[in-house]
């Protein structure tokens, strides 16, 4: 047996290299600096002035989706809004319309309407009489309120199903999970919200009923304009668990579908995580369990789980109107709705603009997470 | 201290995968594990670190020094894995984690098992990195794996599987996702720190070529079972089963006879 023996191994071997590198730049040396660029800024910095910058010219787009939607709705908003006689009259017509700056080309009222948004002025709504911007500041935090406790509630309980039902993969407490998701994404929501109400309400009178906060308390100082932490902020913690406990139900009826939604997500992420050679290798570094679990696994499953998360807050803000009618809350949803059965044009805009501010904000967040968890996103 | 394979049969799901190996690693030797795809090489070297797939069934005996790791505690086994007998894998681009930088990736098992502070274990690491001949150890430390080449993340593997002073190193098929030009190097350094360290190496691979570089003791796989065992020069030189000459008859080139 010798020692020396002759060539290196890389003449022969041919069906070795499987998987083609990228090609060396320039013999085998030193090829990791390449990629590295030096930059200016931090890495993480820049690519968040990139994605606010996106943002804003999202919001824009926003403006004019809404503005055009709104205006091509079949249906008159004069006939809505004046009684039989007043339609009679063209000449109270042609006042209304020109209050409403309806008697305008299309275009200028677009730009007048933009104008108006610059300054913070959202128009009048024709129902309240009031500007729709402050419209808008007592019902949306009502909603975001409601949709934010269920967002959080959804997270918390459909990681954790999620991943328990991945680790117990086959077993009873995974067949227990997989059916609970199920029935959680497919009852109906208002069915569920009448349910909950008549049970826990009128039935075991468990919860409080409809509203925010008990009335006899009345409200907290709006800072926020969210009950429980308005409540905190003033030290009253009478109105703090009378508006927690209004906010149970509601919450939990909205957050069932995204618990569902989340838990088969995070169940299939996580599986497919645990089948990457880099757990095995985490595994095989002799790892604790719950660091190859908390730091190997769910980290990349994450990114899957914030995705759906993200699409999930959105479309509970915008599904409220049900549970808010039920519960009568007082949220966005109902205000949306009565604003479009009147054809309130102005509010119609205003819950527009809202709700698709929202979701620019929630993707906005979600890719900065991904940056945040994911160097391959912000390096590149 | 030597690594004794005896005896070593996994079935899973009813399936015979391992019909009784027998292997004897000894320090400051490569033991070079040959066979086709499918011949059992691969599960021979993750059943040493009990990390084979679930369902799986096993019996015999792997003995390391006084224990014998089929029969060790989980916590136990735990501390060996890493710590006494560590692992590189196939492929370095899937093998490390790609949102964990590859100081982290260092640091975390030696803090676990020598524990060590940060900072030592960062000048630990750092030092590592330079004996696998990263350029630039300092600054390699906070990059991620995507900012290497494939066979310069194969070394940081290595690195890795180092850290604890590992007396056993299995590595499984090291160089066959590297492209051929820079397989020579990782085959160098296996062999040049298994030299230097004193360590017992498993490797683990299909290709003849490879293992006529660095092996000391070849043995071929068929089937589950060792069919051929022996110092490197007679098992390729003079092959005793007609499955180890057909291999040897299959490679393109006569350079190793």
């Amino acid at each position: 047996m010798s020692d020396t023996t002759g060539p290196p191994p890389s003449g022969g071997a041919g069906p070795s290299s499987t998987r083609k590198e990228p090609p060396p730049s320039g013999g085998a040396g030193p090829l990791a600096t390449r990629k590295i660029r030096r930059r200016g800024a931090h890495p993480l910095a820049r690519f968040l002035v990139r994605r606010v910058l996106l943002a804003v010219l999202m919001a824009w787009g926003i403006t004019l989706v809404t503005f055009v939607l709104t205006n091509l709705v079949p249906g008159d908003p004069v006939a809505a809004n004046l009684g039989q006689r007043a339609l009679g009259d063209p000449a109270i017509v042609a006042q209304w319309r020109a209050e409403h700056g309806l008697d305008q080309p299309l275009w200028r009222q677009y730009l007048l309407h933009l104008q108006g948004l610059l300054q913070g002025d959202l128009g009048t709504s024709q129902q309240s009489h009031r500007p729709v911007s402050q419209d808008l500041a007592e019902f949306v935090p009502a909603t975001l309120e409601l949709a934010g406790a269920a967002i959080l509630v959804s997270l918390v309980l459909g990681v954790a199903f999620g991943v328990v039902a991945a680790l117990r993969r086959d077993r009873l407490s995974d067949h227990a999970l997989r059916v609970l998701s199920l029935i959680g994404i497919s009852v109906p929501t208002f069915w569920l919200a009448l349910m909950a109400f008549y049970l826990f309400f009128y039935r075991l009178q468990l919860t409080p009923g409809s509203g925010r906060v008990d009335a006899a308390l009345g409200l907290a100082p709006a800072v926020t304009g969210m009950q429980t932490v308005d409540a905190l902020l003033a030290g009253r913690w009478d109105i703090f668990s009378s508006a927690v406990a209004h906010l149970v139900t509601p919450a939990l009826v909205l957050a069932l579908y995204t618990i569902g939604l989340l838990t088969r997500f995070t169940r299939s992420a996580v599986l497919e995580v645990l089948g990457q050679d880099y757990v095995r290798a985490a595994r095989a570094k002799g790892l604790p369990g719950r660091v190859v679990l908390f730091r190997y696994v769910l980290r990349s499953a994450l990114v899957p789980i914030i995705t759906v998360a993200g699409l999930a807050f959105g479309s509970l803000l915008s599904g409220t109107v049900l549970v808010e009618a039920i519960f009568a809350w007082p949220g966005i949803g109902q205000y949306a709705y009565k604003s479009a059965t009147t054809l309130d044009l102005p509010a119609v805009m205003g819950v527009g603009l809202v709700v698709g501010v929202v979701y620019l904000v929630i993707n906005l967040v979600v890719d900065v997470l991904y940056g945040v968890i994911d160097p391959r996103v912000r390096l590149h | 201290m030597t690594l004794d394979i005896s005896g070593l049969k996994v079935s899973i799901g009813g399936k015979e995968i391992l019909g009784g190996v027998d292997l004897r690693l000894a320090a400051g030797r490569v033991h070079g594990l040959a066979g086709e795809s499918g011949s059992g090489k691969t599960m021979t070297g993750l059943a040493v670190l009990g990390l084979l797939p679930h369902g799986a069934r096993v019996s015999g005996s792997i003995r390391l020094g006084e224990r014998d790791l089929l029969t060790l505690p989980p916590k136990e086994l735990n501390r060996v894995r890493g710590g006494e007998v560590a692992m590189v894998f196939q492929d370095p681009a899937t093998s490390l984690h790609p949102m964990l930088t590859i100081g982290k990736q260092l640091t975390e098992h030696m803090r676990h098992h020598l524990r060590l502070g940060r900072a030592e274990a960062k000048a630990r690491a750092v030092e590592l990195l330079g004996k696998v001949r990263i350029p630039g150890p300092e600054e390699a430390y906070g990059r991620f794996p995507h900012q290497f080449s494939g066979g310069m993340r194969q070394r940081v593997a290595i690195a890795i599987a180092l850290a604890c002073s590992p007396k056993v190193l299995i590595a499984d098929e090291p160089t066959t996702a590297l492209d051929v030009t820079v397989q020579a190097g990782v085959l160098r350094l296996l062999r040049g720190l298994c030299d230097e360290l004193g360590l017992a190496v498993l490797l683990v691979t299909h290709d003849l070529g490879v293992m006529s570089a660095v092996a000391d003791e070849v043995s071929v796989m068929k089937d589950g079972l060792v069919v051929e065992s022996g110092p490197r020069g007679q098992v390729l030189r003079e092959p005793a089963h007609a499955y180890t000459r057909s291999l040897l008859d299959s490679l393109p080139d006569a350079e190793l006879r």
